[in-house]
């Protein structure tokens, strides 16, 4: 089997965490990482950004080529989980054999019901990440953190957090036997903090926003204090944001091997949307799919939109905002890898859009009453981001679109809770029955 | 205006491995130019060839982020602390 370099040249440039475990790693296809920005490469390492120009690096892959055929056998042959892809991550061979939660090939929903209501004719479908192990996409991009906390010798798993990404770093060390400590803002939803709790790990609340959590954690990473520390969003960053490729291998394998002609992503920081991109790229390369034009759409909240500011105002940089929305798990006001979605979205022919929290909401209704998948407030965005681009024209309604969702409507309880309840609350009667109108 | 500025290990290797330095300057862009005159090459690295904030660095002065203050000319008062913090942390 050849092998296609991926990208180019070395050099030794980077940012590595204070007196982190150094050596030669080996992580199956990764070969280097690669400044985003500036192409400068590095050895892989615990290192997020570039020394150059402080740009976000990338792993970058010898990839197997030259037999589709047999690689799409083998992925097919694989587990029911991330692990069928280790062919195209960052992971040693034998990962599936070590212990891991094993995430990923959740369910490709076919929402008829979803497309009537939406006015769609073409195919719709739900990629429904809810089913992991955590309850939410993060189980993904956590798995590949640990192999490569592993591989360079941490024995504390960390992260900063708007939730969902605590409790699958809590639950991944657990299983891995590695201790966990992560950061929270100290004002997330009950379900959130439990959920990160419960995995016996230390949870911190930190008293400010998501963006204040996210200093502390990159502060403490150059500190003495941060020693041996893998912070899986953090130094770890570039292993961990791998993660995400694997929804696109999944939808376009679930889709018959077949890329989707649109997808509509949320957006916190922006790195599930770039991975995602640069998987379906990747499958294209290997000839896994046929090569033909697709659409990415990014969706935020109205009241953390600053990349759908930024798409709609024209500009390639990100203006921060100070988040308030109750959609938390996107409430990055300061979004890392904003610039590319803004690349992504317009290379594509796509759009970045946003809703407001009562359409959220709505939204989260709605895909609940024709699908019975109950989704968090991201999938609220993107069922809600979803209607709108089809009323605008922008999005559309006869090619096959794929809308994620990315979280368990039970972590979020309180965007519904106060519109959600019992239509009736009876005597255990049959006359009570009748005379509330329910017979 | 003496401040205390928190290096992050990517720019450490100007600091002579030191995590923390003072530098002098009524504004943070007087701050990064102290800093570049006694640490040198560090002021490339953090600003880009026009002199702006490279776009993948946060700076924060005491707990404000300099994009939401007046950037380069946010005023920096004694004995304030300056953090240069790479951008790309976070999130998924």
């Amino acid at each position: 089997m050849a092998v296609n370099t991926v990208a180019s040249t070395t050099d030794t440039t980077s940012a590595t965490s204070a007196d982190a475990p150094a050596g030669s790693v080996s992580l199956g296809p990764a070969a280097a990482l690669s400044c985003r920005e500036c192409g400068e490469r590095s050895p892989l390492g615990p290192d997020f950004a570039c020394g150059v120009c402080f740009g976000p690096l990338e792993v970058a892959y010898e990839l197997p080529t030259g037999d589709a055929e047999g690689l799409r056998r083998r992925i097919e042959a694989g587990p029911a989980s991330i692990w069928r892809y280790a062919p195209l991550l960052p992971v040693p061979e034998d990962v599936a054999a070590k212990p891991n939660t094993n995430p990923g090939f959740t369910k490709l929903v076919r929402a008829d019901n979803l497309a009537r209501e939406l006015g769609v004719t073409g195919e719709l479908h739900v990629k429904d990440d809810s089913g992991n192990p955590t309850h939410s996409f993060k189980d993904r991009v956590v798995a590949i953190a640990v192999e490569a906390a592993r591989a360079f010798g941490f024995t504390t798993l960390s992260c900063s957090s708007t939730g969902n990404l605590a409790g699958a770093v809590g639950a991944a060390a657990a299983r891995a036997g590695l201790r966990s400590c992560v950061f929270i803002p100290h004002d997330l939803e009950q379900g959130k903090v439990v959920m990160a709790a419960v995995y016996g790990g230390e949870l911190v609340g930190i008293e400010g926003t998501y963006d204040d959590v996210n200093r502390f954690c990159s502060e403490l990473i150059g500190d003495p204090a941060g020693e041996g520390w893998g912070f899986v969003n953090v130094n770890l960053r570039p292993y961990y944001a791998e993660g995400s490729k694997t929804l696109a291998y999944e939808i376009c394998e679930q889709l018959g091997w077949r890329l989707p002609d649109q997808l509509v992503i949320p957006i916190a920081s922006g790195s599930q949307l770039t991975k995602i991109d640069k998987g379906l790229r990747e499958l294209i390369a290997l000839g896994l799919v046929e090569d033909r034009p697709y659409k990415i759409f990014g969706a935020q909240a109205a009241g953390c939109s600053p990349v759908s500011q930024a798409f709609k105002g024209g500009h390639d940089v990100v203006r921060p905002v100070r988040p308030d929305t109750i959609a938390k798990s996107l409430a990055i006001g300061n979004p890392a890898d904003g610039p590319y979605v803004l690349d992504i979205a317009r290379r594509t022919g796509g759009a970045v859009e946003d809703v407001t929290d009562e359409q959220v909401v709505d939204a989260i209704k709605l895909l609940a009453r024709t699908e019975g998948i109950f989704a968090e407030t991201a999938g609220g965005v993107t069922v809600g981001v979803t209607r709108k681009l089809i009323e605008s024209g922008r999005l559309d309604p006869a090619l096959t679109t794929v809308v994620l969702n990315t979280g368990d409507g039970l972590k979020t309880l309180d965007a519904v809770a106060p519109s959600s309840g019992p239509t009736a609350v009876i005597r255990p009667t049959l006359d009570a029955f009748r005379d509330a109108g329910l017979g | 205006m003496s401040v205390n500025v928190r290096i992050p290990t990517i720019l450490r290797t100007y600091t002579g491995g030191r995590a923390e330095v003072a530098a002098e300057g009524a504004t943070l862009g007087e701050v990064l130019a102290d800093l570049e005159k006694n640490h040198t090459g560090i002021g490339p690295r953090v600003l880009d060839d026009q002199g702006k904030l490279r776009r993948f660095v946060n700076v924060y002065v005491n707990d404000d982020d300099v994009r939401f203050a007046e950037g380069l000319q946010t005023p920096t008062p004694d004995g304030a602390g300056v953090s240069i913090i790479p951008a790309v942390a976070g999130g998924a």
